[in-house]
């Protein structure tokens, strides 16, 4: 329910995309962040740069032209580059994603947008079989510099059909890199990063971040700011428990921590930003720190990113643990739509205490799912 | 012939490619003659939605005699990867081209190396035809590190970028969109070239077929789709397999020309053709009616699903090097001994 009025907010919101012109040497002076930024606004100003910066960078995908982007991540960008570089693609994902990967083959820069990653299951075969593994059975013949990139994960109230987490599907892939951003200077450093990549990759967004504001400096507004591939951020430094989230979980599991502070345990929440490669060495630097690891994730519990880590940290920091890892993921069940029933279905702030307690203390039972 | 004295599998690399080699190295072409010669096509072109090209194709002997030369090359390499594959040389898959080689001949012939091609896993002699080495197939055949791919594509993924040949496609269907992409992006890069998309009768009835020749139409692109109908998907009849089995009409709003796929000169012709109408119109299909000797793969006889009367029927009526031995001895362009001598220095 917060995802629907934080959405309405946005949609009506309607504020015109602002050209973002910093005074650099007033900015310089402060060391606090003074600029406000819609996670919408970062998408579509790194697009923006992205394309102003390189000629062969295109966007293609179902209403990213005319309709201004199905979440209007792409407003803007029709009128200022024009319908050779801002495409609208009929409703065929196997096609589109295809003639993108051919594109990319041939040296161009396709940004392929897929209204929801629950589409790209249709273009899957092109992910995987044409773009990720083509540099390596062509022997760095055929690089395939592209980017599929749209909300993943869950909504609010639209189905089994529309709320599927693709991290841990894609994350499995040689070939490819699986980027997922939470803050506004994510998305900005992550969406540039990604376009100016030679490889494949694919940057996994969350519909309900989109209008969510971050503070972003003068840095992260500069049209040079880029963030590395690979690298996770600790977005809060703990030395009791470590909490690892992505996206939307993220922003859970910072409240988790405040909550948590106020019990005396002191949890380092690492924002994870990149799901292929993982940065195991942040991970585990931090379990040997801590001693005790809860992952969090919105995607189904088999086989998740959520089990990675885990298998991670026991291979490399075994000796460091003092309580096994906690693993909370989305419940193990297609998304309901009934409001309450899809609430139990995702991992809320207090999924994230518990566990985190759990690891602490070992006071309460492990419940056979989160 | 050679196959007889195959012995021990590490003597028979070397025995098979030592020829080989040898008279890639040292041809020398027999007729450097270029006058102009038309010759008519084994049949009229069939179109849809388009005005079919002349059936007089203007050659050259030169030009006649590098098709007779390439193509003996080609049958030979396929027949030398059956024996490495029986040998275990080669592992996995192993899909062999033999009696289509005038297909990728006569593509050659009607474009230029800054065109591309993108096919399927048929792919050994289309690599060559777009200037690959036989050194370079072998060696990826047999997983070394001299083959095009390193060793590490397999038969099913050659690749030679830098003349317009992007693969080696092992899934099927999936070139046909990426060859879509291509041409998008030669429009994009105002290159004025063209890509042809080569698929069978098998891949013809992909849904994505479908989806990108509609973008492909609706935006213009320079992309020909070329069905090498050689009447099996796998162990499939095309008349099991297709409501409809006349690829060329498929496109609906897309013109399509049906080609005789045995013949080089009529692939030639269609070719040039399409081109210049992908340059100017967007898409079109290209329907080749060929035949190919091998089963589906080195795992299929080939004779499951279909007879061999029907397989030597064809060899002997519409081989296609057959035919241009016929046409270079009709126009009196070498005689019988001198293409005797070539066809040994090929065939070892």
């Amino acid at each position: 329910m917060w995802g629907i009025i934080r959405q309405k907010v946005a949609a009506g919101g309607g504020s015109p995309v602002a050209r973002i012109r910093p005074v650099v040497s007033n900015l310089r002076n402060y060391s606090s962040a003074v600029k406000q930024m819609m996670v919408r606004e970062a998408l579509n100003s790194a697009l923006d740069e992205e394309m102003s910066a390189d000629p062969k960078v295109f966007l293609m995908g179902e209403e990213v032209g005319e309709y201004q982007g199905a979440y209007k991540i792409s407003k803007g960008l029709l009128e200022k580059y024009g319908p050779e570089r801002v495409l609208d693609t009929p409703i065929t994902e196997a096609g589109f994603t295809g003639i993108g990967v051919g594109a990319a083959y041939y040296g161009l820069k396709p940004v392929v947008e897929f209204m929801t990653f629950n589409f790209s299951m249709q273009a899957i075969d092109h992910i995987i079989n044409s773009a990720a593994k083509s540099n390596y059975m062509s022997s760095g013949q055929i690089s395939v510099p592209i980017v599929f990139r749209g909300p993943n994960g869950a909504a609010a109230g639209v189905g089994a059909q529309h709320s599927h987490c693709y991290a841990a599907w894609y994350a499995s892939v040689p070939g490819l890199k699986v980027l997922s951003p939470y803050s506004s200077e994510d998305a900005r450093g992550l969406l540039k990063a990604a376009i100016r990549d030679p490889d494949p990759v694919v940057f996994l967004e969350n519909e309900l971040l989109y209008g969510e504001s971050f503070p972003v400096s003068a840095e992260v507004l500069d049209s040079s700011f880029c963030l590395p591939i690979g690298k996770a951020k600790i977005e809060r430094e703990g030395k009791d428990v470590t909490i690892t989230a992505f996206s939307k979980i993220v922003g859970l599991s910072l409240k988790a921590a405040e909550i948590l502070a106020k019990e005396g345990i002191s949890a380092e929440v690492i924002n994870l930003r990149s799901i292929r490669p993982l940065d195991r060495s942040t991970i585990n630097a931090s379990v040997r720190k801590t001693n005790r690891l809860v992952t969090v994730e919105e995607g189904f519990p088999q086989h998740g990113v959520g089990a990675e880590i885990c298998a991670s940290v026991i291979e490399e920091s075994f000796g460091y643990l003092d309580a096994p890892v906690e693993r909370i993921a989305g419940a193990d069940v297609p998304m309901p739509y009934a409001a309450n029933l899809e609430r139990m279905a995702v991992p809320q702030v207090e999924d994230i205490v518990r566990a985190a307690k759990r690891a602490c203390y070992r006071s309460v039972p492990m419940a056979a799912a989160a | 012939m050679a196959l007889s004295k195959l012995s021990s599998p590490s003597s028979l690399s070397t025995n098979i490619l030592k020829p080989l080699t040898n008279s890639f190295l040292l041809h020398r072409p027999i007729s450097t003659d270029t006058t102009p010669l038309t010759i008519e096509t084994s049949v009229p072109f069939t179109s849809h939605q388009c005005e079919a090209p002349s059936r007089s194709v203007e050659t050259t002997p030169k030009e006649l005699l590098s098709f007779f030369r390439q193509m003996a090359t080609m049958r030979r390499m396929e027949i030398a990867a059956d024996s490495l594959y029986k040998a275990k040389l080669v592992r996995g898959f192993c899909h062999l081209y033999d009696g289509q080689e005038a297909v990728a001949i006569g593509m050659e012939a009607g474009i230029t190396k800054k065109d591309s091609i993108i096919t399927a896993y048929r792919d050994h002699c289309t690599f060559l035809g777009r200037g690959g080495t036989l050194l370079e197939v072998f060696s990826e055949l047999m997983g070394r590190k001299d083959g095009c791919s390193h060793g590490k594509g397999g038969s099913m993924h050659f690749y030679k970028k830098d003349s317009g040949f992007y693969g080696g496609h092992g899934i099927v269907g999936a070139q046909i969109p990426l060859g879509c992409g291509l041409a998008f992006a030669q429009k994009y890069s105002k290159d004025e070239t063209v890509t042809f998309a080569l698929y069978g009768d098998g891949a013809a009835n992909q849904g994505q077929l479908f989806e990108a020749l509609n973008i492909a139409a609706l935006w213009d692109l320079p992309a020909i789709l070329v069905c090498e109908n050689n009447h099996y998907g796998m162990g499939t009849a095309e008349w099991r397999a297709a409501k409809s089995p006349s690829y060329y009409k498929r496109g609906d709003y897309v013109p399509g020309l049906k080609v005789d796929g045995m013949d080089a000169l009529a692939v030639k012709q269609a070719c040039k053709f399409a081109k210049e109408h992908a340059l100017k119109n967007g898409p079109m299909i290209l329907e080749m009616d060929t035949y190919r000797y091998h089963g589906h793969s080195m795992s299929d006889p080939g004779s499951t699903y279909r007879t061999r009367d029907e397989i030597s029927g064809v060899r002997q009526e519409r081989d296609p090097i057959e035919r241009i031995r016929k046409l270079i001895l009709a126009h009196d362009l070498a005689t019988e001994k001198e293409l005797k001598v070539f066809i040994q220095l090929v065939y070892a």
